[in-house]
């Protein structure tokens, strides 16, 4: 670093402390003096004077370097104040009114939320994403709002946070990015949702919202815009008012700082110049011609700019015109207008952009507010005009109602905490903390030195436990994922664990050492997750090695400012002229300050580059059973009841197609082309070779036809109530399917209810209800035939995704079926035993798993790529995929749900490396036709001592990765094989541990601490569905267990292998969660067994699973106020007694992190679910240890 | 005489196909491996199709190829015992036990002998093909001078 700041003092940076500068541009620098004039009072209204006072202050910095930085301050500087301004000038009220709301505690930040959850779930999701705010490490590019807004905030928060909340880095959920990614389908209409709130806030403190919002290229709906905003700008205001939410430091951090920058400022003229008059400020720019859109701008600045349109978008809804327009384009050559125009377009696809309005309109219509928009790099909405804003709020405001209020409270507090370090940094002008954000390699490796006095931390994961003598290993809490031992500033940054989780977080040099070790080496991912806040990227080059093709990454190692040290490949790299220039704070040469650097999950807009053919439109196709047997199940009912519903939140644009397809023994197609009347049936009855009646009309688009789309899913479950035919041609109609969609790639949804009896790939019972329980190996895991396989491989080559949903009663050959969706990356669903009747159970799950499917994000023609550090290599991967090359996976489509597990080897010695990182990077096309790549990379250290790598250990994703090789194994082996190597695991790891490591002569079972879960874990891997033997498993639940084991994330693997157990009717309020405005108690964990029931307690199992049941509930005796509940309920009464409140919390919080909604349950389930204990074949957890012991000993 | 002739004829055969098959693998799977040209364009939806395919028929030559290869090797096998050349029997014994365990202790997956498309790419497996062919063509090029030899020693000392 120190190299880097010294080239930038050479250059004359040397004021904003360039380390940090781009970040937080230091108020010290007396910005404030040039810009003052700048600043309108007006501003943020969008008065004329502001706007130009901002496209000047780009001009000021083109000219000279020196100045540069200061106009950033300045800029920053000027934000700051106009939300002083309007808070303390104006908007008392507001503020008033503003603190109740973020009373929020924004310490408890639950895990990430899914954007998809239903729309009901929408308000909770916006609160989390809140809160989690606080938590992060780095809110730089954060806020919603655009860069633009955030960039001065941004930095100082980020650097301050360290010291307010220490953890964050790896704070649980806690997303890096504080922007918010695109919602995922649903999201979108969350999206709105989330803006509308904003939006609500933003009427109160209007003024200084307006000022602060850049970004706001959503501006297409005026409200929506105007939330939009809020969410960067909105951030400083709300949190100054509500000084409750944050913990007490950030408030009064807050009140101190405001004092000094309003003093500051008024000191600077800042105050005049708002006061001032808006167009002084235009004058002000020296450079710019008065006019204020920003096309006019542009020219003036720094040449190196013009070209390049960086958009940054801080919400992926952001669009890129806002980015263009606030980063470069109102510091230097403003992007043409065309240019705007074009990021317009783009934003108004983005699936988060609710704004129609392009910012190019805006220009057109207020010369002014066009100005403003692009400078702020918000396309504000076309009305900008301080008067029309408050006009346009105020609807939003009232259309949107107070919930959203509240939303945006919340906001309001995390952006508060983001301010108040600003204003700190601000005030006291301690810049040079900061400075050094990105240390150097050999500064890394000094930190990494500095730990190797072994911290307390990995004391603990060391501590030797004999698991004999031990009886409470349980955590209190659900376990944390272990913290990468690396120097603090890497932490920060890197992935969070839920999306990238490594089985040993120290990854040992050798692969001696790895054999040593007795663990396996793997990396669990989970790409495609719902994000609530993800930076996205749009700029015309994507930095990447030149040799290796790695993304640009945090955790690269500038070497100076013209070249960067890939971490993967060690390759010296150039760094683009683009690159240089930093949209955050509108400086140049600070390459370590881009978003890019900054966060370790990103999204890329990619160029056009990376398509061959245009982005495809969202193509769905649904394959539907009609035979007798689906009609007596009776799905199709509830399904056309959801589709329907759910028709307008399907994900996708105006280009979103959809068609239908329903097989019995024939195949019959549906004519929907716009312009019938009703749609038309066509029969095709030769399945032996089918063909496709008519090519363009059977799949239209969802938008023209929609009239006769809602025709056919209304009368669809009538059409064949009377039919007898009870033969299936699943395959002739998948044959059917694949040539329909094969032109475009998209989404084909299968129903099936039976076992396929006729055509190519006609299945024939293959399960022996006797030999269930037998004990000697379960046959037939694998399929039967390879004609699934097969056409998931075309299928996989035309981009299309496969996704069955099976509801059927008797055996179906899950094992064959289950090819067409494994190979083709999509997605298994089984409902055992459904009936819309006799099994409410399974209806209500079925309607909750379809209401989030088909709302849920979706990205088309996928590939992903995992790269590692040299010297490791993958070698094998799980989860729903093509492999298409050795680190290739073709991944025709990707749903937020889906994870994938890698396993890895050491091939060269790592010795010359501190750092192992790893990268995958996922290239799709979004719903609405936009090329995305989200990048995600992890760093973790790299150790030596096999006593490191224990305490590195992660239990839960070890399991979770040999869980995936039992699957593996027991499908090309046999199930009693896979079981022994799970039990040899155990025995490994002891003796491993035992010979190496621990000093100690004990007898017993003697693990580090860290891995002091893992015998338990196994066992109850063991006692799984789809592991167990001896208890009589169908043949189905059990590929069906399995499948979900390649799939699911890992926190849901774990709840389903281990799941949580609650005493419920003692909770208190100790140590609980402060969320909003709700507490939610924190009961202890319970052991797994039955000796930790009673029958006067009440107790919540939580097995957070799709498939099996979800809360379990025991009530018995009297004094508890749901004792009415019997085990079978799943609902809870709502009653108003606090124990009773403090249980809804408790379940509103746990249920706030799962895609899927739970159903309910049943008494024999939950003693299922109790692994330690004893059932009728295996053994219970004292045993197991017991056989452990001799298994080693022989 | 009548000694001469399994030399002869191995000799012809292990030159022949038993080698042209090996390398014919190695190539193989040395295309399985590299797929790297442009890695923009391999990122590529339209560029998905065409390497499936490829892949796909990789894979089903490489099938096609395994029943010949083991049977002729089982010939050979038989050849040398019905002449009573233990020793080169003896040489010959354990390739054709690893033939037999890897021809029926394949993946429970009845359809697919082996090199199955939808795993091959993985590292893992991919390695231990190429390795395997690797030995395999060490194996059978040493032995077919082996065999020549023998072929001309048999010849002479006729």
């Amino acid at each position: 670093m120190s190299g880097f700041t010294n080239l930038n003092s050479s250059a004359g940076y040397s004021q904003n402390s360039t380390p940090n500068g781009g970040a937080a541009p230091p108020y010290q620098n007396g910005p404030v003096q040039t810009y003052p004039s700048m600043y309108p009072p007006a501003g943020y209204y969008g008065a004329p004077p502001q706007q130009q006072g901002y496209s000047t202050i780009p001009g000021h910095a083109a000219p000279a370097p020196n100045k540069a930085p200061i106009t950033n301050n300045a800029h920053s500087a000027n934000y700051y104040h106009n939300n002083h301004q309007q808070q303390q000038q104006n908007h008392l009220p507001q503020h008033h009114v503003a603190p109740s709301p973020y009373s929020a505690p924004l310490s408890s930040a639950p895990p990430s939320q899914p954007y998809a959850a239903l729309p009901s779930a929408a308000p909770p999701p916006t609160n989390a994403h809140y809160n989690q705010q606080p938590f992060q490490p780095h809110p730089p590019y954060a806020t919603p709002g655009s860069y633009y807004g955030q960039q001065s905030y941004h930095p100082s928060p980020a650097q301050q946070h360290p010291s307010l909340v220490p953890v964050t880095a790896s704070g649980p959920g806690a997303p890096l990015c504080p922007i918010v990614s695109y919602p995922s389908a649903p999201g979108s209409s969350q999206y709105g949702t989330l803006s509308s709130s904003q939006s609500t806030s933003t009427p109160v403190g209007i003024p200084t919202q307006m000022v602060g919002a850049p970004l706001h290229q959503y501006s297409a709906a005026p409200p929506p815009s105007t939330t939009a905003v809020q969410p960067g700008y909105g951030v400083g205001p709300p949190g100054q008012t509500a000084p409750t939410v944050v913990n007490g430091q950030g408030s009064t951090a807050h009140n101190a700082v405001h004092q000094r920058y309003t003093q500051s400022h008024q000191a600077s003229l800042s105050y005049d110049s708002y006061s001032g008059v808006p167009q002084s400020s235009g004058g002000a720019d020296t450079d710019q011609p008065p006019s204020g859109t920003p096309s006019t701008s542009v020219h003036s600045s720094p040449g190196h700019h013009q070209g390049v349109q960086y958009g940054y978008v801080a919400n992926s809804g952001a669009s890129s015109a806002s980015a263009t327009t606030s980063g470069p384009a109102a510091a230097a050559a403003a992007p043409s207008s065309s240019s705007s125009d074009d990021d317009d377009e783009e934003e108004d696809e983005d699936e988060e952009a609710g704004g129609d309005t392009s910012s190019s309109t805006t220009g057109s219509a207020s010369p002014v507010p066009n100005s403003y928009d692009s400078l702020e790099g918000g396309s504000y909405p076309d009305s900008m005009p301080p008067s029309n804003d408050m006009t346009n709020q105020a609807p939003p405001y009232g259309s949107y109602g107070y919930p959203s209020m509240q939303s945006a409270y919340q906001q309001g507090p995390a952006s508060h905490t983001d301010a108040s370090p600003s204003h700190d940094l601000y005030g006291q002008s301690s810049y040079q903390q900061y400075s050094k954000p990105f240390p150097n390699l050999s500064q890394l490796s000094a930190a990494l030195g500095g730990l190797s006095g072994v911290p307390e931390l990995e004391v603990e994961a060391l501590r030797p436990v004999n698991l004999l003598q031990e009886r409470n290993l349980l955590p209190p809490r659900p376990l944390e994922p272990p913290e990468p031992n690396v120097s603090s500033d890497l932490k920060k940054v890197n992935c969070s664990p839920q999306t990238f989780r490594c089985t040993l977080t120290s990854i040992p040099q050798t692969q001696a050492l790895l054999n040593k070790a007795r663990l396996p080496l793997g990396l669990l991912l989970h790409p495609f997750r719902d994000l609530q806040q993800l930076p996205v990227i749009t700029s015309n080059t994507i930095v990447r090695c030149r040799s290796c093709r790695t993304y640009i990454n945090p955790f690269v190692t500038f070497l100076d400012q013209r070249r960067w040290k890939c971490n993967l490949c060690y390759r010296v790299n150039d760094v683009p002229d683009e690159f240089m220039y930093n949209p955050v704070t509108r400086s140049y040469g600070e390459p370590h300050k881009r978003p890019e650097v900054q966060n370790s999950t990103v999204e890329f807009i990619a160029s056009s580059d990376y398509m061959l053919r245009p982005p495809q439109p969202a193509v769905y196709l649904f394959v539907l059973d009609v035979s007798h047997n689906a009609v007596e199940a009776g799905y199709l009912k509830y399904f056309c009841e959801s589709l329907l519903e759910n028709l307008t939140k399907l994900p996708g644009d105006m280009r979103t197609r959809v068609g239908f397809l329903t097989f019995d023994s024939t195949i019959h197609f549906y004519n929907l082309q716009e312009g019938l009347s009703q749609p038309q049936m066509l029969v095709v009855s030769d399945i032996d070779d089918v063909f496709i009646p008519s090519h363009d009309s059977l799949m239209v688009n969802l938008k023209e036809s929609k009239e006769l789309v809602k025709d056919l899913l209304t009368s669809l479950p009538e059409m064949f109530s009377q039919t007898r035919e009870t033969h299936s041609a699943l395959g002739p109609a998948l044959q059917a399917a694949y040539k329909l969609m094969s032109p475009t790639g998209g989404r084909i949804t299968v129903f099936q209810t039976q076992l396929p009896t006729l055509g190519a790939g006609a299945l024939q019972s293959r399960e022996d209800p006797n030999q269930r329980s037998s004990a000697k190996g379960v046959q037939h895991l694998g399929p039967a035939t390879d004609f699934y396989k097969k056409l998931a491989l075309d299928c996989s080559g035309q981009q299309i995704g496969v996704d069955l949903f099976l509801l059927s009663s008797q055996y179906a050959d899950l094992a064959s079926l289950a090819c067409m969706s494994k190979y083709s990356a999509g997605s298994v669903f089984y409902y055992p035993s459904f009936h819309y009747i006799h099994n409410p159970a399974q209806l209500e799950k079925f309607q909750k798993d379809l209401e989030r499917y088909l709302t849920r994000k979706i990205g088309f023609e996928a590939v992903m790529r995992i790269r590692c550090t040299k010297g490791l290599s993958i070698h094998t991967f799980h989860g729903n995929f093509f492999v298409r090359s050795t680190d290739l996976l073709s991944l025709a489509n990707v749903n937020p749900d889906s994870a994938f597990a890698v396993q890895m080897s050491i091939e060269d010695s790592l010795a010359d490396s501190s750092l192992a990182c790893f990268q995958a990077a996922l290239l799709y096309t979004s719903s609405r036709g936009k090329r995305r790549i989200r990048v995600h990379t992890l760093c973790l250290p790299v150790v030596n001592q096999l006593s490191d790598v224990y305490a590195g250990a992660d239990v839960q994703a070890i399991t979770c990765l040999l869980a995936n090789m039992a699957i593996d194994r027991s499908v090309s082996s046999s199930l009693s094989d896979a079981r022994d190597a799970l039990v040899n695991a155990v025995v490994d790891l002891v003796s491993a541990y035992k010979s190496n490591v621990s000093n100690l002569q004990q007898s017993g079972l003697v693990v580090p601490a860290s891995m002091r879960l893992f015998p338990l874990y196994i066992l109850a891997l063991l006692k799984q569905k789809a592991l167990r033997t001896g208890t009589s498993t169908r043949l189905d639940e059990r590929v069906f267990a399995m499948c979900e084991f390649k799939t699911q994330p890992l926190q849901q693997l774990m709840r389903m292998v281990h799941p949580d157990l609650y005493r419920l009717d003692n909770l208190s309020d100790q140590g609980a969660l402060h969320l909003n405005d709700t507490v939610v108690p924190q009961p202890h964990l319970l052991h797994l067994s039955a000796e930790r029931l009673s029958r006067d307690g009440a107790f919540l199992m939580d097995c957070g699973n799709v498939s099996f049941q979800d809360y379990l509930f025991m009530a018995h005796s009297a004094g508890l106020m749901f004792v009415s509940l019997c085990e079978t309920q799943s609902h809870i009464p709502e009653l108003e007694t606090p124990l009773s409140e403090r249980v809804r919390a408790f379940l509103d919080w746990l249920q706030d992190n799962r895609a899927f909604s739970y159903d309910a349950s049943a008494k024999a389930t939950l003693f299922q679910h109790l692994v330690e204990d004893q059932s009728e074949v295996a053994s219970s957890y004292r045993d197991f240890l017991q056989h452990i012991q001799q298994q080693m000993s022989k | 005489m009548w000694r001469v002739l399994p030399s002869a004829v191995s000799t012809c055969y292990t030159g022949k196909s038993s080698h042209m098959s090996i390398i014919f693998q190695i190539i193989a799977f040395d295309e399985l491996r590299t797929d790297f040209k442009n890695p923009i364009d391999q990122s590529n939806p339209t560029r998905a199709r065409e390497r499936i395919l490829n892949i796909e028929r990789i894979c089903n030559l490489l099938r096609r190829l395994v029943v010949p290869e083991y049977s002729i090797h089982g010939l050979f096998c038989l050849m040398f015992m019905c002449a009573g050349e233990w020793v080169t029997l003896g040489l010959n014994i354990p390739l054709l036990f690893y033939h037999l365990w890897r021809f029926f202790h394949r993946p429970a997956d009845g359809s697919e002998v082996m090199y199955d498309p939808v795993s091959v790419m993985n590292a893992d497996i991919l390695n231990y093909c190429q390795k395997e062919s690797w030995c395999k063509l060490g194996f059978y090029l040493l032995s077919f001078f082996y065999y020549l030899y023998s072929m001309v020693y048999a010849l002479v000392s006729f």
